[in-house]
């Protein structure tokens, strides 16, 4: 029997085009021995609850640097739960005001990164979360 | 319900974590698999193959908009793409071509890294299509790793297999090898927009030529004269060559076209049952080796292996001498004297 894989989807949701840190996450989960799905700029919460859906992943990976990311975020959270893939864990990285976190937290969101994130500390909390 | 029964049923989340098991090989989904095989053989599996950046994605896209459009028909994807040999961990890309494909509850994408296997897809790659094909997906496209290599897995698995190139990627006969016409059922010049097409598709005739001769040059009076080969063979398939732009969704009507041909050609010369055929029987085979060593092995003491094994290791019995005598369970004979 293979061991299972972790399999993380990694998405930017939202208009801007900053996707530099999600190949840089993808990249770092890959050679931690993950399966990333990367999805590409540009998708829509909808896009990326199917994908999710399709993928059957345990990890949703987002990347917002727009701002976006108050409006983006609750969305992608209930089309998940929507699906029925209310185990799925959410993370976002990019630009994310410290007095916007609490409120993501309480959102559901598992963990929250910003510019000069350690892609260690990523891995390790992904593992944790996944467990 | 079980989540055979809620695949069957149409449930999206039961079939992709059935897919999950299947791709684990977990023992949940050989039952799984039992139970789905009845329901399997009414698909037609294309397999998708070329070196990387070819356009192998795009052109799927381009493909399963077109059956979505035309036909009506429920469309599974399996990309499949190389896991790192270091980590074993993936960056699976192709959905980033397919988004034109969002929203449609009549398509299916699944990505799935190689895991290990070197022939383009991965082991579960063929139980994962089975798997579509029961859950009513009539069209399952495969996207193969693109090696570059003549991905002979992909052929085994698919009823029509398309090979795509693309101008500038060695148009030269040299690098057009014979092995991918062993593969190729239907020959696709992706990005013909870029220049020199031309140039690949006459690199292409010269080796489908060399592999299927269609004229015959001969001596009349000194003279070379060309004539048309005899069809010997009526069942005969030689790959047309299909030119495309995946990205403005050029050429795919005439590409769909020469799928369909294919698949008729197919059905008409009784080659979809021996290709079934050919498939099952391998899976078989595999399942009976597989079965008949791990019975062997229970019937067997270890220390009996052990003792054979150190005979071997000394030159005393051949390996050969060795698995007769194993598999008569007679203690072994002819000492060194
Ligand atoms: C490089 C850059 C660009 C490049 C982007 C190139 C590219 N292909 O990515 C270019 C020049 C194109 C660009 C353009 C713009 N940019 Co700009 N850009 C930046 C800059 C300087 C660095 C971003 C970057 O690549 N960092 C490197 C990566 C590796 O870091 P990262 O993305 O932060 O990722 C890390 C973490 O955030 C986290 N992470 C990120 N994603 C994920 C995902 C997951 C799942 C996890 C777990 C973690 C995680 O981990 C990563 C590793 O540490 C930032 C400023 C900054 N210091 O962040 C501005 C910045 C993001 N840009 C900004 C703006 C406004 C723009 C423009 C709108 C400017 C304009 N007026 O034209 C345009 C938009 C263009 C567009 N189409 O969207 C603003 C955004 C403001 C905001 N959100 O409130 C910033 C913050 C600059 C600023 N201080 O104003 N930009
Ligand atoms: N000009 C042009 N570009 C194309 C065409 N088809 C695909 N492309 C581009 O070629 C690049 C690679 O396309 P993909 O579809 O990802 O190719 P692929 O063969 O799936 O690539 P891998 O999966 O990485 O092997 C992308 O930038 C596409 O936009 C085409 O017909 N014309
Ligand atoms: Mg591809």
């Amino acid at each position: 029997m293979t061991e299972k894989k972790i399999r993380v989807l990694v998405a930017k949701p939202g208009l801007d085009g900053h996707d530099r840190g999600a190949k840089v996450v993808a990249r770092a989960l890959r050679d931690a021995g993950m399966e990333v799905i990367y999805t590409g700029l540009r998708q829509t919460p909808e896009m990326i609850a199917e994908a999710a859906l399709q993928e059957d992943v345990d990890v949703v990976g987002l990347s917002i640097l727009s701002g976006a990311h108050m409006a983006l975020a609750p969305r992608i959270l209930e089309l998940l739960k929507a699906n029925g893939q209310d185990k799925v864990r959410v993370f976002i990285g990019g630009i994310i005001p410290d007095e916007d976190m609490p409120r993501l937290k309480e959102m559901g969101i598992a963990g929250i990164y910003g510019p000069g994130a350690s892609t260690e500390d990523i891995i390790k909390d992904v593992r944790e979360a996944v467990k | 319900m079980s989540l055979t029964q809620a695949v069957l049923e149409g449930n999206r989340l039961a079939l992709a974590r059935l897919l999950t098991q299947v791709e684990n090989n977990s023992p949940e989904s050989r039952v799984a698999l039992t139970e789905l095989f009845p329901y399997t053989g009414r698909s037609h599996l294309i397999g998708v193959t070329g070196a990387p950046g070819t356009g192998k994605s795009s052109l799927v896209n381009q493909l399963a908009l077109y059956y979505r459009k035309n036909h009506d028909r429920k469309v599974a994807i399996i990309a499949v793409d190389p896991s790192s040999p270091f980590t074993g961990g993936a960056v699976l890309g192709d959905r980033v071509r397919m988004r034109d494909l969002s929203g449609d509850s009549g398509v299916f994408i699944r990505s799935m890294a190689s895991r290990g296997s070197l022939g383009g897809i991965s082991q579960t790659t063929a139980a994962i299509a089975q798997v579509f094909d029961a859950a009513g997906y009539e069209i399952i496209i495969i996207e193969t790793v693109g090696a570059g290599q003549s991905e002979v897995d992909i052929a085994r698995l698919a009823h029509t297999t398309l090979v795509v190139e693309a101008p500038g990627l060695g148009d030269d006969i040299q690098a057009i090898k014979a092995g991918i016409l062993e593969i190729a059922d239907v020959l696709v010049i992706n990005k013909a927009d870029h220049p020199g097409v031309e140039n690949t598709e006459r690199a292409l005739r010269t080796t489908l030529e060399l592999a299927h001769p269609t004229t015959r040059v001969f001596r009349h009076h000194g003279q070379a004269m060309t004539v048309a080969a005899p069809v010997t063979d009526s069942k005969l398939w030689i790959p047309p060559i299909n030119r495309t732009v995946a990205t403005e969704g050029k050429g795919i009507t005439e590409l769909a076209v020469s799928i369909a041909k294919h698949a008729e050609h197919l059905r008409q010369s009784g080659d979809w049952t021996a290709r079934d055929r050919a498939r099952l029987g391998s899976e078989m085979e595999a399942l009976l080796q597989e079965t008949l060593m791990a019975r062997f092995f229970e019937s067997i003491r270890q220390e009996k292996y052990e003792e054979v094994m150190e005979k071997v290791l000394n030159r005393d019995l051949s390996p050969y001498e060795a698995v007769k005598s194993l598999l008569n369970g007679r203690e072994t004979g002819k000492e060194k004297s």
